[in-house]
C-alpha cells in the first residue's frame, strides 16, 4: 500500500492525469480529422468535392454530424438483449482508446525538474497490451451482432468474429520477429532500437565503391529494411482488424445490410464509428512505432527540441492513415472464402516462416566460427526466400481455372440441384 | 510518469477509467437530449423493408466451429512465442532448437488441417 500512497502523494499523479487527458483530447480530435480527411481524399479520388460547408474546407463537417447523432433517438429493437445490446458499442470503442496508451508519440520534455515522457504508459509488455486491447474490441462486434435479436446482425457478427480471430493470429505472429530482434516487448525500447542510421556497412570499404558505404550512414536504422515481410503481414492483418476495405466483410452492405451494427442508431452507432476510426489511427501509429522508427526523424532543431519528434511521429502516422484511405478507395471487397484462404493458408504460414527466418539469422551458437555461421545463415535465408517466391508464384490453383458458364439445365435437374446445393 | 512496474499499470488503469467515464458520460448526456418514442414499427428488426419473419436466430455454418478451435491452438502458440522471443538472446541455441520443433509440430497440424480440407470454405 505504501506504493499507492507514494504515487498519489507525488507529482507523478498530476503528470499521469495530464497525459491521459491530453491523449484523449488528441485521439478525439484525430478521429474528427481522420473522418474529414477520409471523405475529402476519397472525394478527390472520385473527382468530387466532398464536404465543404462547415468550417474551412468542410473541416467541421464531422463535428456537425456528431452533434446530430447526439440528438437522435436511440432505437432498441424489441427482441434485443437489453444490457448486452447497450454495452456492445462501449466494448468496441474503449479498447481502441486503450491501445493508444502504449504508443510513444514523442521523446520527452522536462517540466519543473520532472521528466515527462511522451507516452501514456511505458508498459514492459507494451506490444502484448496492444494486441490484447485489439482482441477485446472483437467482443464489441460479436456481442452487437448477437444481442440485436435480428438476422442480418447475427450473420454479420458470426462472420466477422471468424474473420477477426483469423487475422488476429497473423497480427500477433507478425510482431514476434520484432520482439525477437529487440529482445524487449516495450514499445519505447523498440523505438530506441531504431534510432540513428544504418551505419557504415563496411561492405565496399577499400574499393572504388567506398561512397556507397557512406551512403548507408544517412539511411535511418528502421526495422522496415530488415523486417519488411513482417511489416507486410502486420499491415494486411491490421487492416483486417480494423474492419476496413478490402476486409470490410463484417459490414458488407451488399450482402448483410450493415452487418453487426444494422440495428444501431444514434449515439451507439456513433460509438462503433468512433471505435473504428480510432483503431485506424492506432494501427497506423503502431506501424510507425514498430517499423518506421517511431518519433525518430532526420531533423531535430534547437528551437523547441521536444516538438520535432512529435511532428515526425504525426507526419508518419498521417501517411499511414492516408494509405488506409487510399486502399479503401482502390480495392474491391474480398469474397469470404478468399479472405479465409488468405488468412489461414498464406498469412499464418508466412508469419511462422518469417519467425523462423529471423530466429535463424539472429541465433549465436557457441563454438562455430563466424565465417561458417554467415554461410549457413545465407544458405538458409536463400533457401527460404526461394521457397516463398515459389509459393507466391504458384498462387491459388483455383484462380487459374478457366471458369466456363454452366449450360442452362433442364427443370428437373434444377429441382434436384436445390437439394444438393450448399447455402 | 509514475516510475516502475506498479506506476505504469496505475496509469493504464487511469486511462481505462477516463475512457469508460467519457463513453458512459456521453451516453448519459444523450439520454437527456434525445427523444425516446418507441413505437411498434420502430422496434421491429430490419429485414429489407418487410416485417421480419420468424425469430432473429439465423442458422450459422458449422465451419465457424473448426476455425474457432484452430484459433485457440494458434493463439496459445503466440502466447508461448512472445516470452521466448523476449529472452531469445539469453537462452541461446538450445531454446532455438526447441522452438523450431514446437513451431514445426504446430505447422504440421496446420498442414494436416489444410490437407483434410477443413479450411476450405464452400
Amino acid at each position: 500500500m505504501g506504493a499507492i500512497a507514494d504515487f498519489l502523494g507525488g507529482p507523478d499523479v498530476v503528470i499521469a492525469i495530464v497525459k491521459v487527458v491530453v491523449a484523449f483530447a488528441a485521439l478525439l480530435v484525430a478521429t474528427l480529422l481522420t473522418i474529414w480527411f477520409e471523405r475529402k481524399v476519397i472525394a478527390d479520388m472520385q473527382a468530387r468535392i466532398g464536404p465543404n460547408r462547415w468550417g474551412p474546407f468542410g473541416v467541421l463537417q464531422t463535428v456537425a454530424d456528431g452533434i446530430k447523432l447526439f440528438f437522435k433517438e436511440d432505437v432498441r429493437p424489441r427482441y434485443a438483449d437489453r444490457w448486452t445490446y447497450g454495452l456492445a458499442p462501449v466494448m468496441a470503442a474503449v479498447p481502441s482508446f486503450l491501445a493508444f496508451a502504449v504508443i510513444p508519440f514523442g521523446d520527452h520534455v522536462t517540466v519543473g525538474g520532472e521528466r515527462v515522457d511522451f507516452i501514456v504508459s511505458d508498459l514492459n509488455i507494451g506490444v502484448l497490451f496492444f494486441l490484447a486491447a485489439g482482441s477485446i474490441g472483437v467482443y464489441g462486434v460479436v456481442l452487437a451482432g448477437w444481442a440485436s435479436g435480428s438476422k442480418y446482425p447475427l450473420l454479420g457478427g458470426i462472420r466477422s468474429s471468424a474473420q477477426l480471430i483469423s487475422y488476429e493470429i497473423a497480427l500477433g505472429l507478425s510482431l514476434v520477429p520484432i520482439v525477437l530482434v529487440t529482445n524487449s516487448l516495450s514499445t519505447v525500447d523498440i523505438v530506441a532500437a531504431q534510432a540513428g542510421s544504418v551505419g557504415n556497412v563496411d561492405l565496399f570499404d577499400g574499393t572504388f565503391l567506398q561512397g556507397v558505404s557512406e551512403l548507408f550512414e544517412v539511411i535511418p536504422n528502421w526495422y522496415i529494411w530488415s523486417q519488411w515481410p513482417a511489416f507486410l503481414l502486420f499491415m494486411i492483418a491490421g487492416i483486417a482488424e480494423t474492419n476496413r476495405a478490402p476486409f470490410d466483410l463484417p459490414e458488407a452492405e451488399t450482402e448483410l445490410i450493415a452487418g453487426f451494427h444494422t440495428e444501431y442508431s444514434g449515439i451507439r452507432f456513433a460509438l462503433f464509428f468512433l471505435g473504428e476510426y480510432i483503431h485506424v489511427v492506432v494501427i497506423s501509429a503502431m506501424a510507425v512505432t514498430l517499423f518506421f522508427g517511431g518519433w525518430n526523424g532526420p531533423i531535430v532543431d534547437e528551437f523547441l527540441p521536444w516538438i520535432w519528434p512529435v511532428g515526425w511521429f504525426l507526419v508518419k502516422t498521417i501517411a499511414f492513415v492516408y494509405l488506409f484511405i487510399w486502399l479503401r478507395a482502390t480495392l474491391p471487397r474480398l469474397r469470404y472464402d478468399r479472405l479465409m484462404w488468405l488468412g489461414w493458408k498464406r498469412l499464418i504460414p508466412a508469419s511462422l516462416l518469417w519467425i523462423m527466418v529471423t530466429a535463424v539469422v539472429n541465433v549465436n551458437p557457441e563454438g562455430v566460427d563466424e565465417q561458417t555461421l554467415r554461410s549457413i545463415r545465407l544458405a538458409v535465408f536463400g533457401a527460404l526466400f526461394l521457397l516463398v517466391l515459389f509459393v507466391v508464384a504458384k498462387g491459388d490453383p483455383r484462380l487459374k481455372q478457366v471458369v466456363t458458364p454452366e449450360r442452362p439445365r433442364s427443370r428437373r435437374a434444377q429441382k434436384q440441384g436445390v437439394k444438393s446445393g450448399s447455402s | 510518469m509514475p516510475e516502475g512496474y506498479f506506476g505504469s499499470y496505475v496509469t493504464i488503469g487511469v486511462f481505462a477509467v477516463v475512457g469508460l467515464v467519457l463513453v458512459f458520460g456521453t451516453l448519459a448526456l444523450t439520454r437527456l437530449l434525445r427523444p425516446n418514442v418507441p413505437t411498434r414499427a420502430k422496434t421491429l428488426t430490419y429485414e429489407s423493408g418487410i416485417d421480419p419473419i420468424g425469430t432473429g436466430w439465423a442458422q450459422a455454418n458449422v465451419r465457424y466451429y473448426v476455425f474457432a478451435l484452430l484459433f485457440v491452438i494458434f493463439d496459445v502458440e503466440a502466447v508461448f512465442l512472445f516470452p521466448w522471443a523476449t529472452v531469445f538472446e539469453d537462452l541461446g541455441t538450445q531454446a532455438f532448437v526447441e522452438m523450431v520443433i514446437f513451431i514445426g509440430v504446430l505447422a504440421l497440424a496446420l498442414l494436416y488441417a489444410i490437407k483434410k480440407r477443413v479450411l476450405e470454405w464452400l
